[in-house]
């Protein structure tokens, strides 16, 4: 049609859209990771290679500080797993139940903690569970656990467990959501097949509606992961840049801000935190080839 | 009709798994509100009644005005929502009629290019970042902020939008061509109209992780004329810690925007989620 002429319009259309996600967000990115190799001595940048991945990995200073975050943060993604996923599908099995009322109501009110900002979850958790106020005590109390009560905010054995646990009271609505539109999306004819052959009720559930869902599944999986392994804000919210008690709230987010930003006495190093980035990247780079080639290629796709 | 003998005792057992998971997932809200209306005394003995008459104050909020610039930060995080969203849009659905549209050289690869940044978080590129914003003066200014938000909301923005576009009919679009409308007009005029829903969707996804963002309003503005209101009452409650009074109103304060947003979108937003528009 227009073959001839040089299509400017198209050009117009994307540059502003390309040039802003090219300029803020893919060379920002690259060149984080071009910063990891380079080391500043006295005042001078100079090439030093790997060598703040050796000492990010090796240097018993710096890799002790790595690994435990890393470890925090394998912990926070599994307790996420186990947690808010199984929660977040049985709320949306129970919602799509076609003749429930009051669904509207209470998927909207469930939805309703994803929406607040971590500083808000973080300081409202904190307070309840202090010691000082006493509304954590007062309910266990209640129902006749008060002896379960600890501080376990400020406990090191339990604080990171506590905030991933606050992090799934924050976060189930999105896979509730996700799972209940894949849900409702089944055709009623595959249902009522398998009623005329006896399949109801839970059996239902197990047998037709969750082998259809699991590529939904396997979405809020990698989401959860991505999400999970560059989380931030809810531990520095709560536990503050040193991710206390004794660093063991500490993740890849929080080591990466204190060493990149600096913190108290210690100055920001952004070459370190260039090779920390750089570490996170590769992490989400590879859970996120996992997925794309290992999990959602082999997953059988049904057609509906 | 599926499950046309539901038995009264699931039903019983249904609503009460959902009515426990709601008071589970309202609670920590509902303490907060209640306790930043009353005095400091009747915060710690009674922390779960209600205000009444006696218990009834308003000294935090009156503290959160006298300290904090909240009405400030509020506007900054208004600037910078809107003004990000705007560009989002804006950026967004032109690109996305550009790749849903015509065919040219690169069509897949400039699609597939533009969606890498769904699965990667731009944190990652944060030294980087700061860099650049610190060389190009823009560090402690709101447009670093919604220089860094757009290019956050742009990749899933192109996608969904493109995904719609693609369901406008081309015998409309031809017929605008033959009565001699340029592309231009035929994108503003015809297809921006016609996409309005999706672009509403977009917006929503995009409105809460913006407002509620801490760690670029942290890292990039943290001077106080450009707190957003995440880091203000962060800031604020960080100082005030010993002083519930304030802190149970500031947090509140923070609650209520997003609450009454929550409110008047959260029909788009659950249409938007439940729609697949995430696939």
């Amino acid at each position: 049609m227009q073959r001839a002429r040089t299509r400017w319009h198209i050009a117009v259309f994307l540059a502003p859209a390309v040039l802003v996600y090219t300029a803020v967000m893919i060379f920002p990115l690259f060149n984080t990771l071009r910063l990891a190799l380079y080391s500043k001595v006295d005042q001078e940048r100079i090439y030093v290679g790997l060598d703040n991945f050796r000492t990010l990995f090796f240097d018993p200073i710096w890799s002790e500080q790595f690994w435990n975050a890393l470890g925090n943060n394998f912990w926070f993604f599994i307790v996420h797993m186990l947690v808010q996923n199984p929660i977040g599908v049985a709320l949306a099995a129970v919602l799509s139940h076609p003749r429930l009322r009051f669904a509207a109501l209470y998927r909207s009110a469930i939805f309703i903690p994803t929406i607040l900002s971590f500083v808000i979850v973080g300081f409202a958790w904190k307070l309840i569970l202090s010691p000082i106020w006493g509304i954590a005590p007062s309910i266990l109390d209640f129902v006749g656990l008060k002896s379960l009560f600890a501080p376990w905010l400020g406990k090191e054995e339990y604080a990171l467990t506590t905030l991933a646990l606050i992090s799934v009271w924050q976060f189930v609505g999105i896979p509730m959501m996700l799972i209940y539109a894949a849900l409702l999306s089944i055709p009623q004819e595959i249902l009522e097949a398998g009623e005329v052959d006896g399949i109801t009720g839970l059996s239902a559930f197990w047998k037709i509606k969750l082998p259809l869902i699991l590529p939904s599944i396997g979405i809020i999986s990698i989401l959860t992961f991505v999400g999970n392994f560059n989380a931030f804000d809810l531990i520095y919210a709560s536990q503050g840049a040193l991710a206390g008690p004794d660093y063991s709230t500490d993740i890849l987010g929080t080591f990466m801000y204190r060493t990149f930003f600096g913190f108290q006495l210690q100055l920001g190093d952004p070459h370190m935190g260039s090779a920390i980035a750089g570490g996170m990247f590769a992490i989400i780079l590879i859970g996120v080839c996992i997925y794309l080639f290992g999990i959602q290629t082999r997953m059988r796709r049904y057609q509906m | 009709m599926n499950k046309a003998r539901t038995n009264p005792f699931n039903t019983v057992a249904m609503h009460g798994a959902l009515i426990l998971y709601t008071l589970i997932a309202l609670f920590p809200v509902f303490v907060i509100l209640i306790n930043s209306f009353k005095t400091r005394k009747a915060i710690f003995r009674e922390p779960l009644a209600l205000p009444d008459a006696e218990s009834f104050s308003l000294i935090g909020y009156q503290t959160v005005m006298k300290q904090g610039d909240f009405f400030l930060y509020f506007q900054n995080s208004m600037i910078v929502t809107v003004a990000s969203l705007f560009f989002v849009l804006l950026f967004g659905a032109m690109a996305a009629f550009a790749l849903a549209e015509y065919r040219f050289k690169g069509n897949t690869l400039m699609g597939l290019y533009l969606a890498l940044g769904i699965m990667i978080p731009i944190r990652i590129g944060t030294v980087a970042i700061l860099e650049m914003m610190v060389a190009s003066g823009l560090v402690n200014t709101l447009w670093a902020l919604i220089l860094v938000y757009t290019a956050q909301g742009l990749p899933l923005a192109v996608f969904i939008l493109s995904e719609f576009m693609r369901q406008v009919s081309d015998d409309l679009k031809n017929a605008a061509r033959v009565d001699g409308l340029s592309e231009y007009a035929i994108f503003f005029q015809l297809v921006l109209p016609l996409v309005r829903p999706a672009m509403a969707t977009v917006a929503v996804f995009n409105m809460i992780p913006i407002w509620n963002d801490l760690w670029f309003p942290l890292i990039l503005a943290p001077a106080e004329e450009t707190k957003t209101l995440t880091l203000g009452s962060q800031v604020f409650i960080g100082q005030f810690v010993t002083d519930w009074n304030a802190v149970l109103s500031a947090l509140s304060m923070a609650i209520l925007p997003v609450l009454v947003l929550y409110v008047i979108f959260s029909r788009q937003l659950i249409r938007g989620l439940t729609s697949g528009a995430v696939k």
